[in-house]
């Protein structure tokens, strides 16, 4: 019999193409999703030699980056995310990849529209000019960010170059207390093991905590993956994945569904599998959680007070943290709740799914946010903005104060006009907290849809707990 | 790909860990289609005051700055987004190598396409490097970062980055040479999707 292999080994075994001596190995790619931020070079690229894509069957598009949030019959009125948007259209027209452009109405954030249109499928290679691809890990795929010139690659060859990365197991078993999230496991592993702490490694999560969440929780964890540094994270499939999938649009059908899913259940890891790297995580221990500082990993319970710089033993890094408290404005010693916000932003692809708007909904319905602070609720994908709308969240969102908009990454990046003023503090459910990420000079304190609509009431840093009986 | 050629530089020290990548170049710089002009923009919200004017504190606004083809950065440099516009601000400005004890995957793939040599090296040489502006020099053929006290430490890349490197092979032209390997394995795996349906 030969050795038990984790998922993770088995998914890179079947897809190497070829492993030349002296190089790394070639990788195939079965799905590449492609957006209008890290693309054109590479068409550029495409252009100046010569060369078609060679598998647009197995690519698809959508612009979300640059993308304005604004009702969909205004034009964009930024010139350059404008060029930006009609050069992506213009690029997947040419090429013959299938696409989402401003104006469609399956517009949306790249990770939300492949699990939604049944893209993303269990089993396949997915890579995406965007470090957030680790989302669709989430369907038990080996998904990863890569780089403008490794676009250009899978356009021309379907194939990637590259190094096989350590295993890690990060185990989560117990069950989440009351108002906290699986937004709250991964803000609380990131803080464990740090932003460069999963370096080098693909990462599956496992355990029952795990098991527990439903699709749209498993890719808020799958998403911020590379938050910890690692090149990808995953989560082997089960009956959750089929349910989920069964049915979309680019999910097989019939005989060849059937045929499908007896595959699927073949990549979990067998047991006796070992990993490279292994963490534990009791989640009846966590509670919801809150970033203070200028990275992901600079989180506490939002209980919790922020940490001193003095007691850092490191100069450089207790120097990086000083820098960080100075950027927020923030004192150590103290915690985040009851700190007074300008802005609550709910969306991006780490949380912008019907389950965290319907989330927020709960929070916020027959309420008010505080009248200090601009609320947006911006919702993954076009589809999802109907379903809302169907719902009637959009409804509870406007009775509440809130903005609700069109679909796109929005404050997420700030690159298509919505962002924070500086010196103005947010929470974000967003998967950033980089200086100026959502505005230059603006701040931003990361947790959950609950969390962050919790904050919206209350004009300040909000323990949700409270809300819930 | 220009082909990789010793360096002998002075340095600049950036005494920051986890530098990220909306740091090397903000993402609002990202709404261009274009490779080109992102040097200005390097480190543009760390270099620039709001009104535009330099920052007098900040490493690249010293007068020896211009002089460096070398980086010296804390823990972690170049973790966050993938944006390949990070090592094209950075070559674009003039560094051909950048040190720290450790790289993030995405940045350290993208720098070793674009002839930016990420080297990390053990934390007491690091700290050496990090404790005084001096001169480095580079030699990536015999893999040796030289230090001005004369210590010579050798640093780790993957052979075939290295020939890449050394000899400005075209990594996608390698791959195209493989076509047979491509069109077996597309033989013998049927694709699991047709995204032109999704239109449907």
């Amino acid at each position: 019999m030969s050795r038990p292999k984790t998922i993770i080994e088995k998914l890179w075994d079947a897809h190497v193409v070829a492993q030349p001596e002296g190089a790394p190995a070639f990788l195939w790619i079965d799905l590449h999703l492609v957006h209008e931020v890290t693309s054109p070079q590479a068409f550029a690229g495409l252009r100046a030699r010569g060369i078609k894509v060679r598998r647009p069957d197995l690519t698809l598009g959508t612009c979300d980056h640059s993308t304005p949030t604004t009702p969909r019959d205004l034009p964009i009125i930024d010139p350059i995310a404008a060029a930006q948007v009609a050069q992506f259209e213009t690029n997947c027209t040419e090429f013959g990849i299938p696409h989402f452009g401003f104006k469609n109405d399956k517009q949306g954030i790249v990770h939300v529209i492949g699990p939604e249109n049944g893209a993303t499928q269990p089993g396949m290679t997915v890579v995406c000019g965007d470090s957030h691809t680790a989302t669709h890990g989430a369907f038990g795929a080996l998904a990863f960010g890569i780089g403008t010139s490794e676009v250009e690659m899978v356009l021309a060859t379907q194939c990637l170059l590259q190094r096989k990365s350590k295993t890690f197991n990060v185990r989560v078993e117990g069950l989440l207390g009351n108002g906290v999230t699986a937004k709250d496991i991964i803000l609380a592993l990131i803080a464990r093991i740090g932003v460069g702490g999963g370096t080098g490694c693909v990462i599956e999560y496992t355990g029952s905590a795990i098991r527990a969440l439903t699709m749209e929780q498993r890719m808020t964890v799958c998403n911020m993956s590379i938050e910890g540094g690692a090149r990808a994270g995953l989560i082997a499939p089960d009956d959750k994945t089929y349910e989920f999938l069964a049915g979309r649009t680019l999910a097989p059908k019939g005989a060849a569904w059937d045929a499908a899913v007896a595959k699927w259940r073949t990549l979990p890891t067998d047991e006796g599998a070992t990993y490279d790297k292994e963490i534990f995580i009791d989640a009846s221990a966590l509670e919801p959680m809150i970033t203070f500082g200028t990275n992901p990993g600079q989180g506490v319970a939002v209980t919790q007070a922020i940490p001193d710089p003095g007691s850092v033993a490191d100069a450089v890094e207790r120097e990086t943290l000083k820098k960080a408290l100075a950027y927020m404005g923030l004192e150590s010693g103290r915690p985040l709740l009851g700190r007074k916000v300008d802005v609550v932003f709910i969306g991006s692809c780490t949380n912008s799914r019907m389950s965290d708007l319907r989330a927020a909904a709960a929070i916020l319905k027959g309420r008010k946010v505080n009248p200090s602070v601009r609320t947006m609720v911006v919702p993954g994908s076009m589809q999802i903005k109907r379903e809302a709308e169907a719902e009637g969240l959009d409804q509870i969102f406007r009775d509440a104060g809130a903005e609700w908009r069109e679909a796109g990454c929005s404050m997420c990046i700030a690159m298509n006009g919505d962002q924070l003023k500086p010196g103005e503090y947010s929470v974000s459910t967003s998967n950033r907290n980089f200086e100026g990420r959502q505005g230059k000079g603006g701040r931003t304190f990361l947790a959950s849809p609950e969390t962050a609509a919790a904050s919206a009431l209350a004009g300040a840093v909000a323990d949700v707990r409270t809300l819930l009986g | 790909m220009q082909k990789f050629e010793a360096i002998e530089s002075r340095y600049a020290i950036l005494p920051v860990d986890n530098v990220d990548t909306d740091q090397i170049i903000p993402a609002r710089f990202l709404k261009t289609i274009s490779k080109d002009g992102l040097g200005d923009q390097l480190f543009f919200d760390w270099r620039y005051e709001a009104d535009g004017s330099p920052k007098p504190d900040f490493v690249l606004n010293t007068p020896e700055a211009k002089q460096c083809k070398v980086l010296v950065a804390g823990d972690n440099f170049g973790c966050g987004s993938s944006r390949e516009h990070a090592p094209w601000a950075l070559t674009q400005y003039g560094f051909r190598a950048v040190v720290s004890t450790s790289f993030a995957d995405i940045f350290k793939n993208n720098s070793l396409k674009n002839g930016l040599l990420p080297i990390a090296v053990p934390a007491d040489v690091h700290k050496e490097l990090m404790a005084a502006a001096g001169a480095v020099k580079v030699n990536l053929a015999s893999q040796t970062l030289t230090l001005e006290s004369g210590k010579a430490v050798e640093f780790a890349i993957d052979a075939f980055s290295k020939a890449c490197l050394l000899e400005g092979v075209d990594e996608l032209g390698f791959v195209l040479k493989h076509e047979e390997a491509i069109q077996a394995y597309e033989a013998m795996n049927p694709p699991a999707l047709d995204t032109r349906l999704v239109n449907a």
